[in-house]
């Protein structure tokens, strides 16, 4: 759960108000992960009753949070620890493909192309935001470049996909036969 | 602009035949940039060539400000590709012996612009992309980044109405790539029409508007981008 380790850095800063941890939150992501009050002060009180910070007891807004040690610990052990890649994520499209390679009268390359179309076109908003955006800006920047590259590692996989079935005989598209291997990916 | 109607393009003959293009269609206006997608051997190189003139279609028509190109003579054709058709390739091809202002300088002094006149355009092509001080260096003197960059001042110098482009960040890191596209976007912007060949998606979403090229035919294209106001606005989903 990310936004409680973002409140532990922010924290890692210096001690700050409520409304100010979501403040700053908000600018850091470049607006990407608006974040409601609600949503600030139930982590906070999460992180409390785990030991991470502590408060200085004032009422309502005027509340003001420290980090603990225990907390900054806990801040660098998350930030060193690798995102969870294996097992692969579920891929609806992966399954959209492979579903339809097997229905009878699906165009397949035509599919994979409407798809193409619509990653494209999510790319093209996400350029032009940054085509927009002051380059001074590098909250906002990481935060596009990252969503390029995962749409763009799509349209790659797309363009593989392209490449593999063409190789396939058109009669038997689908991926079956006495000799597949099974291959069994833990999904999550 | 630009203009392709029904244009195809057929290699050798016999069994040896190769149909790089059937019956393209496609226009470009001047101020949009259009990036054509395909992978290798979809035709994306021969379109390019076949927009900038230097090579003629086995059939269709190739209109580029209205005129049509098959009418025009040898010199007329050598007189657009000089004065109106702007190049930028992969590779850059920058001529080594010559620095950075003269290789820029180069298409109006073949076209007949005075020495002192084409060096002035040069320049001030070269200060636009904010390589004033690297004017009198030679190619070899200069980042890959730094090379792109005179390419597309020698692409944009003059009155150009068209902007043609091979894979034109190839070589480059993303940070370069990314400077790139944003001059030819805003080459694109004051008035130029601009096709960049691509098989890669980052480069072509700079476009406006994405053309899908496989087996010679154009399969479909991206729809117009309302702006991108909306796009990080709580729960839109792009």
């Amino acid at each position: 759960m990310s936004v409680r380790y973002a409140l532990l850095a922010l924290l890692s800063e210096g001690s700050k108000y409520g409304l100010q941890l979501r403040q700053e939150f908000e600018d850091r992501t470049g607006d990407a992960w608006p974040l409601n009050v609600g949503q600030v002060y139930t982590t906070l009180q999460r992180l409390e009753r785990d030991g991470l910070v502590e408060s200085d007891g004032s009422d309502g807004p005027q509340n003001v949070f420290s980090i603990t040690p225990e907390g900054a610990e806990e801040l660098t052990a998350w930030l060193r620890t690798p995102p969870d890649v294996v097992p692969p994520p579920r891929n609806e499209l992966v399954i959209k493909v492979l579903v339809g390679t097997r229905v009878p009268g699906v165009d397949v390359p035509e599919l994979l192309q409407l798809h193409r179309r619509r990653m494209v076109e999510a790319m093209q908003d996400y350029t032009h935001l940054k085509g927009e955006m002051s380059r001074d800006d590098v909250e906002l920047g990481l935060v596009v470049d990252s969503e390029l590259f995962r749409i763009e590692a799509i349209v790659r996989w797309l363009d593989a996909a392209d490449a593999r079935l063409k190789k396939l005989p058109p009669p038997n598209r689908g991926v079956t036969g006495p000799r597949r291997r099974r291959i069994r990916l833990g999904v999550r | 602009m630009l203009e392709l109607r029904g244009v195809s393009k057929v290699y050798g003959a016999g069994p040896a035949e190769v149909h790089a293009m059937r019956g393209v269609d496609l226009s470009v206006r001047g101020g949009e940039l259009v990036a054509v997608m395909g992978p290798s051997g979809s035709g994306k190189s021969t379109l390019l060539t076949i927009a900038g003139t230097l090579e003629e279609p086995t059939s269709g028509e190739v209109l580029i400000g209205d005129r049509d190109v098959a009418g025009m003579s040898r010199n007329d054709r050598a007189r657009l590709r000089r004065r109106s058709i702007g190049y930028v390739f992969q590779d850059f091809n920058l001529i080594p012996g010559l620095s950075a202002v003269e290789n820029v300088a180069l298409p109006l002094e073949l076209d007949g612009v005075r020495v002192k006149a084409a060096r002035a355009a040069a320049l001030e092509a070269l200060a636009r992309l904010d390589l004033a001080e690297r004017a009198e260096r030679f190619p070899d003197e200069l980042s890959g980044g730094e090379s792109q960059r005179v390419a597309i001042a020698r692409a944009v110098v003059g009155e150009r109405h068209l902007l043609l482009a091979d894979e034109p960040t190839g070589a480059l890191d993303s940070v370069n790539g990314e400077a790139v596209m944003r001059l030819l976007r805003s080459a694109c912007r004051d008035g130029v029409a601009g096709v960049v060949v691509t098989h890669d998606a980052q480069l072509a979403s700079w476009a406006d508007r994405v053309v899908f090229l496989r087996d010679g035919r154009v399969v479909d294209q991206t729809a117009t981008r309302p702006g991108p106001e909306s796009l990080l606005a709580p729960g839109a989903k792009p």
